[in-house]
């Protein structure tokens, strides 16, 4: 009966993915600040810094439900299709698009994978760092997937995210996180202007993505 | 206490309705109704008929409702405290004890009654234990400002807070299983004396009392607010083991530690550059910015009933 495993999966996915954003919020009180964008009912690709698997979790519940509803996380194949639970949570509970990293046959080619996504008419949720920072550094370079999905895809409206605090609740080498405040701060859309090169264009969306980060005053000192 | 408590939750009724009317009035006959200060007096009170109707149904649920009432607020303001502060990577499981064993062994101690070991299991054991911790890490960049900032996250956040549900243990002769309403009496003449000061203070507040700190605490409204909450504190001693001038002068004491408790509140933000510890209730700010003047209030005034009232 696939209407019924249809059915049954959309439903474990709403009440997951409310589930989820109701336990980010008990622990984090997590809310969105919106800062040079609105929530909007266009199509968006968002991009965020990364620190732990809950970052995503994190961004999904500032979102309306139902723009939530239609944004999916990329994630990495390597590490979330290595079990079949894993690959059940990823996919299967939250959705998310599974990307390989290091790809060699053409039928995995990571752009194609999200480019598929867009064109459904879904919003993608991607960190652009590739990979969750581990380092001091506020953020890593970025990899080359943004440039490539906005040149394809120009329609499509780039939105930083800046989510607060993330390597504090849970740094480096922890798996048990800090109930610490949190804060996901939307900033302006940027896009590719005409005539500008991938490295020119990736160097400024992570400046967009930087300049959204807080300043507090206990870091100065 | 039936009587007491219908009493009791008939006049707060009567409070909120009053506020929530004259609100209206004064919105619907303003020249601005979205000016920022009537805007924030109307989600001020939407949000105190939330708090209230949150203590009333721990309040129903006796000693239980209320312990486990007051580790939840105790988890959001050391939340906030701990967000504002400087932390490093090598504080991760100190600041993780904080949440997941000192405030469950704390209101465990309030709530077994363990009168000996919960006044000092923070003052004692914590902060000698969590430095320990700290410096085992190896990490001493910024020691003591981390260890400072933590142990006084504990102590005003857990410690404080924590003496709320213990007015529960202690026994007041002639007043057996009625120490809830003491807890009513605490809250409604500090909380209570927070509001007056505002309302004075909106109304005639001229000279500021430490303009560095708090631009919004001035002489009019502390004079008027905690006079205004004594004498309602004299006025609510049918809830109380003290006759109305003794509940008058006790509820002056705590109005003044609450004031104390806002001021230095207020002096930890503008150190930390903020305005606000959080978000929590809407038009308040954080769970701090509501609940500082309980955290200095509820030690003074469990210590004054264990004190004089206590055999």
């Amino acid at each position: 009966m696939p209407g019924f495993r249809q059915t049954g999966l959309k439903l474990m996915r709403m009440a997951t993915s409310a589930g989820l954003s109701g336990l980010a919020w008990a622990i984090t009180g997590v809310r969105p600040i919106w800062f040079g964008s609105r929530p909007s009912d266009r199509q968006r690709i968002y991009f965020a810094n990364h620190a732990s698997h809950g970052d995503f979790i994190l961004l999904a519940a500032c979102l309306e439900p139902r723009h939530r509803a239609r944004t999916r996380a990329v994630a990495a194949a390597d590490y979330w299709g290595k079990s079949r639970l894993r690959r059940f949570i990823a996919e299967d509970m939250l959705s998310s698009v599974l990307i390989h990293r290091v790809w060699t046959d053409p039928s995995q080619n990571p752009i194609t994978a999200m480019l598929d996504v867009l064109d459904r008419g879904e919003s993608l949720l991607i960190f652009p760092e590739g990979t969750r920072n581990m380092t001091d550094e506020p953020l890593l370079k970025f990899r080359s997937g943004l440039y490539n999905l906005a040149v394809a895809r120009p329609e499509v409206e780039l939105v930083p995210c800046w989510l607060e605090n993330i390597s504090r609740v849970l740094p480096k080498g922890h798996f048990l996180p800090v109930p610490l405040l949190c804060r996901v701060i939307f900033g302006p859309p940027v896009a590719v202007l005409p005539g500008e090169d991938r490295r020119a264009f990736l160097d400024r969306a992570h400046a967009a993505l930087l300049a959204l980060r807080p300043r507090r005053a206990s870091d100065r000192r | 206490m039936m009587r007491e408590t219908v009493l009791l939750l008939a006049g707060l009724g009567a409070v909120l309705v009053t506020a929530s009317i004259v609100a209206a009035i004064l919105t619907a006959r303003a020249p601005d109704p979205s000016s920022p200060t009537l805007v924030n007096l109307n989600q001020r009170i939407k949000a105190w008929w939330v708090m209230v109707a949150i203590i009333a149904i721990a309040f129903f649920f006796g000693k239980d409702g209320m312990t486990v009432l007051f580790a939840l607020i105790s988890f959001a303001a050391l939340r906030e405290f701990v967000t504002l502060t400087h932390t490093r990577r090598s504080d991760h499981w100190v600041l993780l004890a904080m949440f997941a064993v000192i405030i469950p062994i704390q209101y465990w101690l309030v709530w077994t009654a363990w009168y000996g070991l919960f006044t000092i299991f923070v003052p004692v054991y914590c902060f000698l234990l969590m430095p320990a911790v700290t410096a085992l890490q190896g990490d001493t960049e910024r020691f003591l400002e981390r260890v400072a900032a933590q142990q006084w996250a504990v102590m005003l956040s857990v410690y404080c807070v924590s003496h709320v549900p213990a007015l529960l243990t202690l026994q007041v002769p002639g007043f057996e299983g009625r120490m809830m309403l003491l807890i009513a009496f605490l809250i409604i003449t500090v909380q209570g004396s927070d509001v007056l000061q505002y309302v004075f203070g909106k109304l005639f507040g001229r000279h500021r009392v430490a303009p560095l700190v708090s631009p919004s605490k001035t002489w009019e409204g502390l004079v008027g607010g905690i006079g205004a909450a004594s004498l309602l504190g004299g006025a609510i001693s049918f809830l109380t083991p003290f006759g109305p001038v003794q509940a008058a002068l006790v509820a002056f004491l705590i109005c003044l530690m609450g004031f104390l408790g806002g001021l230095v509140a207020s002096a930890i933000k503008r150190d930390q550059g903020v305005k606000d510890w959080g978000h929590l209730i809407e038009g308040h700010g954080g769970m701090l910015d509501r609940a500082d003047s309980i955290v200095f209030a509820a030690p003074v005034f469990f210590h004054i009933v264990r004190y004089f009232w206590t055999v």
